[in-house]
């Protein structure tokens, strides 16, 4: 069987130009950087890494909101690269994106039922009544009164727009949907309701969902898989919780081990994995291995190999030393035990 | 016994909007001693920030207004009701503040060591010279070595940690007794929070300083804190030391909060989830704020005024019930 939505080589760059009215290029943001991606039909994947690492440009540029300067992306056998504006805006309903910060991209003066009513009649010739009906089983799927129909967002808490944004992108019921940091800009105990929220239309309307997030924790609990992105390049693929659990590639490990534990006891007891600096510039991303710059294993040959994402059984990985490192520290731990 | 750096009694803050008046801090009381982190958490609205804002005076008035309370810090000086003038000999200099947003909290017209020396300048008695050689000192401190080149760049130049690390540079140069740290990681990612909070943690160990940080991140205050108070609706709702905070709560809204979390320990099927909102702070509350959304709540808590008492040795608990005894709340 075909995956359902196969990402081949896919790269967005974007041009920096110089000067005022003879515009040069001087130089290219690669943002993402050949990325290869297949996902199952109802399959929940995570896409983690730090701000600028070209996760939110990914998750746009799979729905082709940004065009991708190159590669492929084949949603259930259409070829979404080669379509033609038109084609591509029909095909949209088949696509949809649930970003950030549901203030700014509701529409502050239309209400809730004009908001998903737009959406009903961009896609599908449905009239008054039927429209009615439809938006009012959507507000339900969503956890929303009917109520809610004729209020503007602004009389909405962060998490009700959150949940109102949702149904906005159910409304044209679609496969796939590539959620962009959803509860960031959410209070934990609101989080943890579109959390449960998402995965439960998840299951309920065997959606496809990217849920890209800078939280590990988050992604765990939600995804079947994860993805670890670093400068532009998928570092770390695999199952939720064994990325999570047993990190193979260093940057993977420095990330889980940066996260916060909520309990002092094993907070306070376990080692940290500290990072210096901050992540090199995607215009001039260093050679070979990209986190070579920071990472404490590096060595030179680090610098002249690209590591290709291979296949370690349990996870896929991009380093060269996972072996040697993996070898270096159980005998590490053996000594200590 | 000591006095303790900071006694905050009664603490009322509110804002007069046009529509109504928002009672943000509900005449609340505590303490911070010489050299503690004290942590504050909370979810967005329950009062954290306006709490610290308002004690350095930093809130807009109108339309905010300080109703009631006293701040005495360390022992003499009353923060909430000294003048202007006595007050901007104690703030930057003796209490600092770091602020979530570093990108909007340094001026980008001005060069970072210019920033970074105001303080000295303003207060101390130090000459340039001497407070440029001490601003390149706690750049590197704070991590930047190259400072001397690093001075004569602007904000943007600096990446969001950086910035972050200036800001701490700017707060920590005057030797400061307290610092405030409004969400100071935030804004940041993962990996470089955690080169954030080892450097608050070990400037604050070399020189002394108590910190008070507002987080709305357990995580983060679990490993950072040694006392931890849990603000609900303006008030708080349960305070005692970090690790009893978080093995024996004694307050159903922080036992909640903290089962909402997505943890990396475990894979739940569905997540704990606290249903309701938050209240109307417009307004005057009945009973216990968090009644209508507690699991454990029966009449008389929606009805009879809760008070912060002491449930245990050192742990004080807003909840009715468990003062009363009626229920244990034992993870």
């Amino acid at each position: 069987m075909n995956p359902f939505l196969q990402i081949r080589e896919l790269k967005t760059h974007f041009p920096i130009s110089k000067g005022i009215i003879f515009q040069r290029e001087v130089g290219k943001v690669k943002a993402v950087d050949g990325v290869n991606l297949e996902l199952q039909q109802g399959e929940i994947l995570g896409l983690v890494g730090e701000s600028g690492c070209g996760k939110s440009t990914l998750g746009r540029s799979i729905l082709h909101i940004i065009r991708p300067t190159s590669g492929q992306v084949l949603l259930d056998g259409v070829n979404l690269t080669l379509l033609e504006p038109e084609a591509l805006r029909s095909a949209r309903k088949d696509f949809q994106m649930i970003f950030q910060d549901p203030y700014a991209t509701l529409n502050p003066r239309m209400t809730v039922y004009d908001t998903l009513a737009e959406a009903f009649r961009a896609h599908f010739k449905v009239k008054g009544n039927a429209i009615k009906a439809e938006v009012v089983q959507l507000l339900g799927k969503v956890g929303l009164p009917a109520s809610a129909l004729n209020k503007y967002p602004h009389e909405f808490s962060g998490g009700q727009r959150q949940r109102i944004a949702i149904a906005r992108a159910l409304a044209v019921k679609p496969k796939l949907i590539v959620a962009d940091e959803p509860v960031s800009a959410l209070d934990v105990s609101v989080q943890a309701q579109i959390i449960n929220l998402l995965a439960k239309l998840c299951r309920e309307l065997g959606l496809t969902l990217i849920f890209i997030s800078h939280d590990l924790s988050v992604v765990k609990h939600i995804a079947d898989r994860v993805a670890v992105m670093y400068l532009g390049k998928i570092v770390e693929l695999g199952p939720a919780v064994t990325v999570v659990e047993r990190p193979l590639m260093p940057y993977t490990k420095a990330l889980v081990s940066a996260v916060p534990i909520p309990d002092p006891v094993l907070e306070k007891s376990r080692k940290r994995m500290l990072l210096t600096g901050d992540p090199p510039s995607p215009i001039n991303p260093p050679s070979g291995c990209p986190f070579r710059t920071r990472c404490p294993y590096a060595i030179e040959k680090c610098a002249q190999v690209v590591p290709p994402l291979e296949d370690f059984g349990t996870q896929f990985a991009a380093c060269i030393r996972i072996r040697e490192i993996q070898g270096l520290e159980s005998v590490g731990s053996s000594r200590a035990g | 016994m000591a006095t303790p750096l900071l006694q905050v009694d009664d603490l009322a803050v509110s804002f007069h909007t046009r529509n109504g008046i928002v009672r943000a801090v509900r005449n609340i009381s505590f303490q911070v001693n010489r050299g503690e982190t004290l942590g504050i958490v909370g979810e967005s609205g329950s009062g954290k920030s306006v709490c610290c804002y308002s004690l350095l005076r930093l809130l807009p008035m109108p339309p905010g207004r300080i109703e009631s309370g006293k701040a005495i810090f360390d022992g003499s000086m009353d923060l909430l009701s000294a003048s202007i003038r006595d007050l901007n000999k104690v703030r930057g200099k003796r209490i600092s503040m770091i602020f979530q947003d570093p990108m909007t909290s340094l001026n980008p017209y001005l060069k970072v060591g210019q920033q970074i020396m105001e303080p000295l300048l303003i207060h101390g008695s130090t000459t340039k010279a001497a407070a440029r050689a001490q601003a390149i000192e706690m750049l590197k401190s704070v991590g930047i070595h190259d400072g001397e080149q690093r001075m004569e760049a602007y904000p943007h130049q600096f990446s969001g940690g950086m910035r972050q690390r200036v800001m701490i540079a700017m707060a920590l140069i005057t030797k400061p007794d307290l610092l405030i740290a409004d969400e100071p990681t935030t804004a940041l990612d993962v990996t470089v929070q955690a080169q954030i909070l080892e450097l608050i943690k070990k400037m604050q160990g070399e020189l002394g300083t108590a910190v008070i940080f507002i987080s709305h991140d357990m995580g983060v205050v679990a490993g950072f804190c040694d006392r931890v108070n849990v603000m609900y609706a303006g008030k708080i709702v349960e305070s005692a030391g970090t690790q009893k905070i978080f093995e024996e709560p004694q307050h159903p809204y922080n036992k909640a909060l903290q089962k909402s979390i997505p943890s990396l320990q475990q894979k739940g099927k569905e997540l704990f989830t606290i249903e309701g909102l938050p209240p109307d702070l417009a307004g005057d509350l009945r009973g216990c704020p968090f009644a209508p959304r507690c699991a454990y709540a029966v009449d008389y808590c929606r009805r009879d005024p809760v008070e912060l008492l002491e449930t245990r040795p050192g742990h004080y608990s807003a909840c009715l019930r468990v003062q009363r005894k009626e229920i244990t709340l034992q993870s």
